[in-house]
């Protein structure tokens, strides 16, 4: 009995630590939302805390625990709000809970705990939330409510009270792909709020469509929720607006208190997260082989059993391994604000080295973005805010000649589109001396003297190695990295830079990166007898295209697409492969705005996940591709590399360049 | 024979249900371990019976009843709910939805075939 006494206690305070821990997080989360399942956690360590207690007899411990179970079962159940009052409320009353555990592990007896049990009641009797609760009948369609769960109820319920807004968003799939099609809107919706409940319809929807009405909480209102989603959403309810009033006093001297277990973070060597992101690719790989195999099976035999389950299982594995690497590639992503930190540091030491004067303003901090990607970016960024405040900011006495603020300004700005991350840096500067490019790339024999090309065309040429219109080589940014670097390392992680410029109003430099690298969704095309992968980030349609609509601009030969000229290349020309013989290819449209170019290939194979796997370093220098991909029996395709592409023909109509 | 649509996320709830049903050897069953799946069976399938739980992962059991009672090709079929969820509430919904019966686990396996019987020789 002794020693089972001694493992009560051991479990009983690690119940204990467990509860604290969580009301912490219930505090913790006090703004922005508490996680319903950490309500549940809590109550149901308090649950088993009750039901041990209970074994040794120990009636002051199982009462408490009994009474706090049930406050929490309230909670739970949306029954009682969880308020500022009630985390410290539960702070006093499980401390009372660990000292009377101590009491018992040093022999003492359990003391009277009535007054304790009556306070809980009284407390309980007295947060319940009572008719005031919103009535939803009145707001939400009773078609919509019948068919909630309890569960689904007490979230909606939750949502109302916390004055989140309540919205419906309406989807129609095709039957036979829905799944998917939901889960990634249901993605979307997650990131928004909380889905509360997916219903199917078929009213007013076509045959062989499926239609659905997805209920969400949010505390987002009406502009913001639509932005980005491109299908209907109707408001049920508009959010409150104005913060839940929260009394930071007492629960915060609470805080000090139990600071100790108030941390849930874990460091981790991004290699392990690598490691985990490869076996991903691996699985990914080995599920697409299973689904092979159930196909070949039911070509071979017929539809049976067999065949069926393992269509099924390939499904279950392809939902669960997309869940998988989701969640492993968002463990990755770190806001960008921990690089412009860095950067912000250099300006301010190099700013007063080399005298000027330079404010560096950033934007979109919060902006995430792979971890590696964000240490791979710091250097070309380094370079370019290096560059901007010893070419682009002018000195003190220049700026005022030219009438500006003495002070220069960088402006850093990092933001989402899709799936990359913009980040663009703007000096207030000099802007680029185009003549003195112009001047420069003649003297270095790239430029015919009288040759005519456009300004962005000419702001290219900094790219070029070797490349430099400042005569000496200075402190900051003369240190052997160049703007070819900045470009080539940029490319490498699958992104471009494009540079705007105008004279005494400044440069900006606008970098385009993907948000995630590893592994990524490619269409596998046809081009003769060779087969590519074109990355899905970079592609924004298909399409078929006559040859005789070709025609010829500037020795190129473009297509116009709904008006727009889009430059082509015949991937099969461009690696010297022979391409079918016929009037009509598919076009694959590649890049984005000005550099948008369509590839001409033979026929288009379907859309795959892919791995992207380095070359190595002896067929690195072969230009258009971007490392090679294993597509299902042991086959390997090599993966166009856009940009080199997109580089090698683009024809810009309008020059990125205002001057 | 009918086919009986049984839609239940437990791998082993859905094998027991089976072994109870095939024990009538009056029916086929087609198994679906999630609301969608079951959407994607119905109309391709022919059924005469739905058995469903109510707790599921994508949708739960009454919105997949609200859709078959409100769909003019399925509104006919009879719907047996079998759930853990003993919430007379959940129950209360599902029957004012339109399911024919409901049946509470744990079971007895003459419990189910009796409910089955009824509901199919309606």
């Amino acid at each position: 009995m002794k020693s089972s006494r001694k493992e009560f206690i051991a479990e009983a305070e690690e119940l204990i630590e467990e509860a604290q821990r969580l009301i912490l997080e219930i505090q913790d989360s006090a703004s922005t939302g508490f996680n319903p399942d950490t309500i549940n956690a809590l109550f149901r360590t308090m649950h088993t805390l009750k039901g041990i207690s209970g074994l040794f007899g120990l009636a002051g411990i199982t009462s408490i625990s009994h009474s706090l179970e049930t406050l929490m079962d309230d909670a739970r159940l949306g029954k009682i709000g969880v308020s500022p009052a009630v985390v410290s409320f539960l702070f006093k009353n499980v401390d009372i809970l660990k000292g009377m555990v101590e009491d018992i592990g040093r022999g003492d007896e359990e003391g009277d705990v009535a007054g304790v049990i009556k306070d809980i009641e009284a407390f309980r009797e007295s947060q319940k939330v009572g008719a005031g609760n919103i009535s939803k009948n009145a707001l939400i369609d009773e078609s919509i409510l019948k068919v909630l769960s309890e569960y689904e109820e007490h979230r909606l319920d939750s949502n109302l009270k916390e004055g989140r807004g309540i919205y419906l968003a309406k989807a129609v799939f095709p039957l036979e792909v829905f799944d998917k099609l939901l889960e990634e809107l249901t993605e979307v919706i997650k990131s928004k709020g909380e889905l509360i409940s997916t219903l199917p319809t078929s009213t007013d929807v076509p045959d062989g469509y499926i239609g659905f009405n997805l209920m969400f909480g949010s505390k987002s209102g009406n502009e913001e929720i639509r932005k980005g989603v491109d299908f209907e959403i109707e408001t049920v309810v508009a959010p409150r607006t104005g913060q839940p009033s929260v009394a930071a006093g007492e629960p915060q001297k609470q805080l000090d208190v139990h600071l100790k277990s108030a941390t849930s973070t874990v460091r981790v060597d991004i290699d392990k997260l690598d490691r985990i992101l490869n076996t991903v690719g691996e699985l990914t790989l080995a599920k697409g082989a299973v689904r092979r195999i159930g196909v070949e099976l039911a070509e071979k035999h017929g539809q049976n059993s067999l065949a069926y389950d393992i269509h099924k299982i390939s499904q279950t594995m392809e939902r669960r391994l997309a869940e998988l690497q989701d969640q492993v590639l968002e463990i990755r992503m770190v806001p960008i604000g921990q690089i412009f930190a860095r950067l912000a540091q250099v300006v301010r030491r190099y700013s007063k080295e080399i005298g000027k004067e330079i404010e560096l303003v950033m934007y979109g901090e919060e902006t995430e973005l792979d971890k590696y990607l964000a240490e791979e970016v710091v250097d070309p960024l380094m370079h370019l805010v290096r560059n901007a405040m010893d070419h682009g900011i002018e000195f003190p006495e220049e700026r005022r000649r030219k009438g500006k603020k003495e002070t220069g300004t960088v402006i850093l700005k990092a933001y989402q589109k899709g799936n990359h991350v913009m980040i663009e840096l703007r000096d207030d500067g000099a802007g680029i001396d185009v003549d003195r490019v112009r001047r420069k790339a003649v003297e270095k024999g790239l430029l015919d003297e009288r040759e005519e090309i456009n300004e962005s065309k000419v702001i290219d040429f900094i790219f070029v190695p070797g490349f430099s219109t400042k005569d000496e080589v200075s402190e900051v940014s003369g240190r052997g990295v160049g703007m070819d670097v900045v470009k080539e390392k940029l490319l490498a992680l699958g992104g471009y830079a494009e540079v705007e410029t105008s004279r005494d109003a400044g440069t900006a430099f606008m970098l385009t990166l993907p948000i995630t690298l590893a592994i990524i969704k490619a269409l596998v095309v046809r081009v003769g007898g060779a087969r590519f992968a074109v990355p899905l980030t970079s592609m924004s349609e298909t399409m078929t295209v006559e040859h005789r609509d070709l025609q010829a601009v500037e020795g190129k030969e473009v297509y116009y697409l709904r008006g727009d000229m889009l430059p082509i290349i015949r991937v099969g020309r461009f690696f010297g492969l022979a391409s079918d013989d016929s009037d009509r290819s598919f076009a694959v449209v590649i890049g984005f705005g000005e550099r948008r170019v369509g590839i001409l290939v033979d026929e288009l194979y379907g859309q795959q996940e892919i791995v992207i796997k380095s070359l190595g370093d002896y067929l690195k220098k072969l230009r258009g591709f971007a490392g090679a991909a294993e597509i299902g029996k042991h086959d390997v395709i090599l993966v166009l590399d856009i940009e080199s592409l997109i580089d090698e023909s683009v024809i810009k109509q309008k020059g990125g360049v205002h001057v | 024979m009918k086919r009986i649509l049984l839609v239940e996320d437990s791998a082993t709830t859905r094998a027991l249900i089976r072994a109870i049903i095939d024990e009538l050897g009056e029916f086929e069953v087609v198994e679906a371990s999630t609301g969608f799946e079951a959407l994607k069976i119905l109309p391709s399938q022919e059924c005469g019976l739905i058995i469903t739980d109510i707790n599921m992962p994508d949708i739960n059991g009454l919105e997949l009843i609200s859709f078959v009672r409100n769909n003019e090709k399925y509104n006919e079929l009879p719907i047996i709910i079998v759930s853990t969820e003993r919430s007379e509430e959940d129950r209360r919904r599902g029957m004012a939805l339109g399911a024919t019966a409901y049946l509470a686990k744990p079971f007895t396996s003459s419990e189910l075939q009796e409910i089955i019987k009824n509901t199919v020789h309606l």
